[in-house]
């Protein structure tokens, strides 16, 4: 524990995206995570990077989009209303196949909303983003260590498959503390043979656009993007199992919602009822392998969200209706308690305990 | 299997939020899981502010505490809000010297101490957050000299050192309180 230090989960991204080689940040100051941007402030300048504010979120996307082509790490960080402004460019990135590493810290919606944590964005990231036959890598931090640790990962998994990966929080964990250790392995940069670095009169341009007017040669890279899709679903899904083994019924949650979801799940074992936790941590790609298991003895699933039930729908394709699934929910910035999950999973199971 | 659930509350300025820090980091430098979990809404701003810690010797599930063990009121409108929520057999240490009410609760172990007052009586500024973190640290009996300095040190930033002598002078006035 000694090298451990206490550190709000968007301090941790921050920190972590600089051991990532990440040196080049591009923001617009949105609560709840705005020390993501103070953080890089007072740091970027120091070890020889670039903090920019922007004029704007979509100004910070395209300089994002940028820094990309140039083949250097690169990120950019808002909530929920920020993040829309920013769809136009994520479909850019996606169409142009550019590595980045986008976070949204939720906060309550839809419009300009609330400030307090939601997962309302579950729809939003985990079909694209923005317009056009796209994915982004969708990573679903529980605590503040594995903020550190995704973050990370994002950008790794984002240079490996040239494609955006978004840190998908909430106002929770951005603004919790826990321990965090930061001595975390980073892989070796890969080649970036596609970025445009300057010719030095020794190759052919590279040119980066998303522009592709033929659409013979537009279908073809929609294919080969979704052929990459593939690859990725075989190879990166991330998910955590508690207790599903023997479980009657299962609960699917992430990020703060999975942290309520267990101290429910631990509550119910104490009463006798086979509670159990799927915890994804890729969004997308969806695990579905875990619930399509858990769906050969599970009775029942409960989704628990911060949201009116948006991962509820991949939870019933995953389970292919084999067992019905339930909905525990609070929207609009709150959270659902424990006890309240608990007496959710108490009604499924048919009152009694 | 020990955990504790607190909560301190106040308003802004009181230094809630570095007070629960503290009993974090106090926590962590002990080998204990901790989490800390601050209000950001609109009511901080000038209004009250509150921050949940928990300390506790296995994993810690929701960092969110709605139903503390510990309570630490430092306004009126905070102990108006929570003292229904705390668990029973649980504590309540409330500052009366901005607190007037009593306690209504009789299932609680209720703490008053005039942490404001004791502040300015011994030229201790605005530390009576640290009062009462004294004070707390003593009635959950887990005060001692040596815990003291090392979270201080990981709280109190470069830029404040001085402030740690009376930091310690604030909690050991706490700690040494009875009412």
């Amino acid at each position: 524990m000694a090298d451990k230090i206490l550190m709000k989960g968007n301090e941790a991204i921050a920190e972590a995206a600089i051991v990532a080689g990440c040196r080049h940040y591009f923001g617009y100051p949105i609560t709840p995570q705005t020390e993501i941007a103070a953080y890089m402030a007072k740091k970027m300048p120091k070890i020889g990077g670039v903090f920019l504010q922007a004029e704007s979120e979509i100004a910070a996307i395209n300089m994002v989009y940028g820094v990309a082509s140039a083949g250097k790490r690169v990120m950019t960080s808002s909530s929920s209303p920020g993040v829309s402004l920013k769809g136009e460019g994520l479909s850019y990135l996606a169409g142009s196949d550019l590595p980045s590493l986008i976070v949204n810290v939720q906060r309550g919606g839809p419009g300009l909303g609330g400030i307090q944590p939601s997962q309302s964005d579950y729809f939003q990231s985990t079909r694209g983003g923005g317009h056009g036959d796209y994915h982004m890598i969708v990573l679903a931090p529980a605590s503040v260590q594995e903020m550190a640790e995704l973050t990370v990962k994002g950008f790794e998994l984002a240079d490996t498959y040239r494609m955006t990966s978004m840190i998908l929080a909430d106002g929770t964990m951005g603004q919790m503390m826990e321990p965090v250790s930061l001595d975390i392995e980073v892989k070796p940069m890969i080649d970036k043979p596609w970025a445009t670095t300057g010719t030095k009169m020794a190759r052919k341009h590279n040119i980066v656009n998303s522009l592709s007017l033929v659409p013979e040669e537009l279908e073809q890279l929609n294919f080969a993007r979704y052929e990459r899709y593939r690859t990725i679903e075989e190879n990166e899904t991330m998910f955590e199992e508690y207790l599903v083994e023997d479980a009657d019924i299962v609960l699917a949650a992430f990020g703060i919602a999975a942290r309520v979801s267990k101290n429910a799940v631990d509550e119910a074992r104490k009463r006798g009822i086979k509670a159990g936790l799927i915890r994804p941590i890729t969004l997308w790609p969806f695990p579905k392998a875990p619930f399509m298991a858990a769906a050969e003895h599970a009775k029942a699933f409960l989704s628990v969200e911060l949201n009116m039930g948006q991962m509820i729908e991949d939870v019933q394709l995953a389970t292919g209706c084999k067992a019905p699934v339930y909905l525990c929910n609070r929207a609009g910035g709150m959270i659902p308690d424990p006890k309240q999950v608990l007496q959710s999973i108490i009604n499924i199971n048919g009152g009694e305990n | 299997m020990s955990t504790k659930n607190m909560l301190f509350s106040g308003f802004g300025g009181q230094g809630i939020l570095f007070a629960g820090k503290f009993i974090a980091y106090k926590g962590l430098i002990e080998d204990q899981q901790v989490s800390w979990l601050p209000s950001y809404g609109p009511e901080m701003r000038g209004g009250t502010a509150s921050c949940s810690v928990i300390v506790s010797d296995t994993p810690v599930g929701s960092p969110i505490v709605s139903n503390p063990d510990i309570l630490v009121a430092m306004n009126l409108p905070s102990l108006d809000r929570f003292e229904d929520a705390v668990v029973p057999g649980g504590m309540i240490i409330a500052d009366s010297t901005l607190i007037e009410r009593k306690v209504a609760r009789d299932d609680v172990r209720v703490f008053y101490i005039p942490a404001t007052r004791l502040a300015s009586d011994n030229k201790l500024g605005n530390l009576a957050n640290m009062i009462i973190v004294g004070k707390l640290l003593k009635e959950i009996g887990e005060y001692s000299e040596q815990g003291l300095s090392a979270a201080l040190d990981k709280v109190i930033s470069a830029k404040h050192a001085d402030m740690k002598d009376v930091n310690l002078a604030a909690i050991r006035l706490g700690a040494a309180y009875s009412e």
